[in-house]
């Protein structure tokens, strides 16, 4: 087995890693920074981001009031300095990506233009078309390039966390191309490898985006926090779960049921007028949005198709010119994937799971409890986006915390003393389970399908927007289920030559832990905040849950759920108050 | 329509064969089915072994590429439905080496890309206090349909010249080099001519113009060469008769 040494590992190619990446070797040119990707890094999910990226630019604009939205989006779960610094450096990262070449739309007279976004007063989302993550993520990774101390493992999927003299020392990955496993030792190591929105059947996220990250943390004996928080976005394509911009809608667009009527109005979230109000109606929050998808459903007011219920999301009224300008690629999916063209139809949508809120403990410099390791971006939970993520925050947060995580983790490898003790055990040790899997040893004869599938399901029927105690009672006990017949897995792939279906196999592994600890945060969570709706507990109770959960893993067992206050600074929780 | 459909495909595992086979399989025809759905069951229900890239199924993350009926292709973005009755024959990119299956060697391009500097290159780099570049939106029009590359590499798949001359830099390297160059934000375009210029750049292109046709996403990579062959040109004129200023 080789051995490869390096100061700092970042593990994840998207926009938070390689934001980190880039951290590091500004810092200290000197550390031998290595990036980890189980994907080409422009392959990364960062790539689907559409609207945009918020931060405060214009003159009518205010830190007070992105701060405040974030809050209030969050429903106070937020952590009051996180967000503080967060919206501060918010302005600068982004007008770093502006400087490493972002195309973002312009003012004619060549300042950035900002558009609107949910649950936002001020219109402060930067935006290169509706295709904002792609644009961020090729801008970041061409970018990227031009340092030569930034050493790049493509297609290498990390398995395993070294930890040894109460720190982390490393990784073990497999390399895709040859089937060979490899330990790499470093000082520090970063987390960015995303969310895991593939726990899910019905999902915006990418096939890889399986959790892998958190998982990683989970066992090594960091907590992972407030994971019963996961965001539907309100408008995805039915079948393909494709998301459809919420700039669709800061645009202009309308959400209608069965009868074209704007139901938005009967959830108390303001009056319907012809063009967009901010805060209000189609711009409110999407906790609040995907819920009154479920109460117009439950009164029969949604349109049933093949693919499950949906409304519409109209855009027919903003015309060809506007919609070529600021959705163009809105128009492409559609004309893709649905077979209609939105400048002359209606959009079926449905809400879809988009986001988790959760992730692995950190503190404000991406720091997790275990010394030597960080996180950032959708892997890691500062928290800022507290019980709902207010949108266009997750593209803003993986440059501000990519770049916070980078510089911690640099100032700690010149300081940290080389990697030394268990490290080589414990990848032998590693480098034995992944390939006794490949070699087929001790399966049942389970598919690796067939598992996914059922835990996707489990989750879906007792995790979803509305949960109760004995909905999630199931879910948790069809998850302890089949992470036991996970074990059962037989692969028909012997072959060490880019085996992607060991690579599915240890992702269902990863996704089963995510799945456990959303469905554990969730039982203890006796209360309805955010985007965790609890039925038999609907009022939020500030009493005991101003509060982040954290979940640690037991070898045997469900989870150990503890409680951490939330930092508040000058917002006392209040009232969530949309379109009035 | 069919109830189900026979897709043929391409198969090399470098362990067991020392050449690619072909493999049929009958999968279930859905409406809703794009090529990579059907390589999902595949995968899933009928055969582990088969190996593929594939991730946003969106046709933005450009890891789904291959031949379909002999065509480049994103699997995601192509239905079933325009193929049947089949049979549906899929293979790897053509003109990359294959590393397993559907699976090819991205190397080479991963290379290209950094020899010709794709970032935004400037004598003195900006500070964020300074504020952003002004930039009109006609500036922006100028480069943008360039940035639109998804790196798919159905382009290279499609270019006669990439397969005989594996020097050249091929038709989205040059695109990409020509992204920076039109945007008004960088300084950099002598550094990159000299690097197109090479016997290996430009060159060696024959405006064949497939590339520009399979593109997903409209990029014209043959119109981005044929505009750079002219500022060479004129940049080499200038340089005999004036060879002080140079280029």
């Amino acid at each position: 087995m080789e051995t490869h040494v390096h100061d700092v590992l970042v593990i994840g190619g998207g926009g938070a890693g390689l934001r980190a990446a880039i951290a590091v070797a500004e810092t200290d040119p000197a550390l031998r920074v290595a990036m980890v990707s189980k994907v080409y890094p422009m392959r990364s999910h960062t790539v689907s981001a559409e609207g945009g990226a918020a931060a405060v630019i214009k003159p009518d604009d205010s830190l007070d009031a992105h701060a405040y939205d974030t809050i209030s989006g969050g429903e106070w779960l937020c952590d009051q300095d996180a967000v503080e610094l967060f919206v501060r450096e918010a302005p600068e990262e982004m007008l770093r990506l502006e400087h490493w070449g972002c195309p973002w739309n312009r003012e004619p007279d060549g300042h950035v233009a900002v558009r609107a976004f949910g649950g936002m007063k001020i219109r402060r989302t930067w935006f290169a078309a509706d295709k904002t993550g792609f644009h961020l993520l090729h801008a970041l990774f061409q970018t990227s390039l031009k340092y030569a101390s930034i050493a790049r493992y493509d297609e290498w999927f990390v398995t395993r966390l070294l930890v040894g003299e109460g720190r982390c020392l490393g990784v073990v990955a497999l390399e895709l191309a040859s089937g060979e496993m490899h330990a790499l030792l470093a000082k520090a190591v970063i987390l960015a490898t995303g969310g895991g929105g593939r726990v899910f059947p019905f999902t915006t996220n990418a096939n890889i985006k399986t959790g892998d990250g958190m998982a990683l943390a989970y066992r090594a004996g960091v907590p992972l926090k407030d994971m019963e928080f996961v965001q539907y976005h309100p408008t995805g394509l039915p079948f393909t779960g494709i998301l459809i911009t919420e700039a669709a809608r800061s645009e202009g667009g309308w959400l209608l049921n069965k009868d074209g009527y704007r139901y938005l109005q009967d959830y108390d979230l303001g009056r319907p007028e012809p063009t967009p109000v901010l805060r209000a109606m189609e711009l409110g929050p999407r906790d609040r949005l995907s819920q009154a998808f479920v109460k117009e459903m439950e009164k029969g007011r949604t349109i049933e198709t093949a693919h499950g219920h949906v409304v519409h999301l109209d855009v027919r009224h903003l015309g060809e010119p506007v919609i070529e300008a600021k959705i163009p690629f809105v128009r492409e999916l559609c004309l893709t994937y649905e077979h209609l063209d939105p400048v002359h139809e209606l959009i079926p949508v449905r809400p879809v799971v988009h986001y988790m809120m959760g992730g692995v403990h950190t503190d404000l410099t991406g720091a997790t409890p275990l010394p030597g390791l960080y996180a950032a971006g959708e892997t890691a939970c500062v928290s800022i986006n507290g019980a709902n993520r207010l949108g266009s925050n997750s593209l803003t947060e993986i440059l501000v915390f990519g770049a916070r995580a980078g510089r911690a983790a640099a100032a700690y490898a010149a300081r940290a003393p080389a990697p030394t003790g268990p490290t080589r055990a414990q990848a032998l040790d590693e480098e034995r389970r992944v390939l006794s899997k490949v070699r087929g040893d001790g399966g049942g004869g389970e598919r690796v399908a067939t598992i996914r599938t059922a835990m996707q399901r489990a989750l879906e029927a007792g995790a979803g927007i509305y949960r109760d105690e004995v909905g999630l009672r199931r879910a948790a006990e069809g998850i302890e289920g089949l992470k036991a017949r996970a074990q059962g897995v037989t692969l028909d792939d012997r072959s060490h030559t880019f085996n992607t279906e060991v690579v599915a196999f240890l992702e269902l592994e990863n996704m089963l832990d995510v799945a456990e600890a959303i469905v554990h945060a969730a039982l203890v969570r006796r209360e309805s905040r955010g985007a965790h709706q609890r039925t038999d507990f609907p009022a939020r109770d500030d009493n005991r849950f101003l509060a982040h959960s954290l979940a640690y893993r037991s070898p045997n067992g469900p989870p150990r759920v503890d409680l951490l206050p939330v930092t508040i600074t000058r917002w006392p929780p209040g009232e969530r108050v949309y379109g009035r | 329509m069919p109830q189900t459909v026979t897709i043929e495909i391409r198969r090399y595992r470098p362990e067991e064969e020392a050449e690619p086979t072909w493999q049929r399989y009958e999968v279930p025809f859905w409406r809703e089915w794009m090529v990579l759905d059907a390589l999902n069951y595949i995968k899933d229900h009928v055969d582990g072994t088969l190996s593929f890239r594939w991730s946003c199924r969106m046709g933005v993350c450009g890891s789904c590429g291959m031949m379909v009926n002999g065509n480049p292709a994103l699997t995601c973005a192509t239905y079933l439905e325009t193929l049947v009755p089949g049979p549906v024959q899929v293979e790897p990119l053509r003109g990359f080496p294959v590393i397993r299956d559907l699976v090819c060697d991205l190397t080479d391009f991963i290379t290209k890309l950094q020899r010709v500097q794709p970032w935004i290159v400037r004598e003195t780099e900006g500070t964020p206090a300074q504020g952003e570049y002004r930039q009109t939106p006609d500036e922006l029009a100028a480069y943008r349909p360039y940035a639109m590359c998804i790196n798919c590499l159905l382009c290279y798949a499609a270019c006669p010249i990439y397969e005989l001359e594996p020097g050249f830099l091929g038709p989205a390297v040059i695109a990409l080099a020509q992204r920076y160059n039109l945007d008004s934000r960088d300084q950099g375009r002598e550094a990159r001519m000299d690097v197109l210029s090479e016997h290996d750049g430009i060159w060696a292109c024959t405006l064949v113009g497939e590339c520009s046709t399979v593109c997903p996403k409209h990029v014209d990579p043959a119109g981005a060469i044929q505009r750079y062959k002219l500022d060479a040109a004129v940049a080499w004129v200038k340089a005999l008769v004036l060879p002080r200023s140079g280029r």
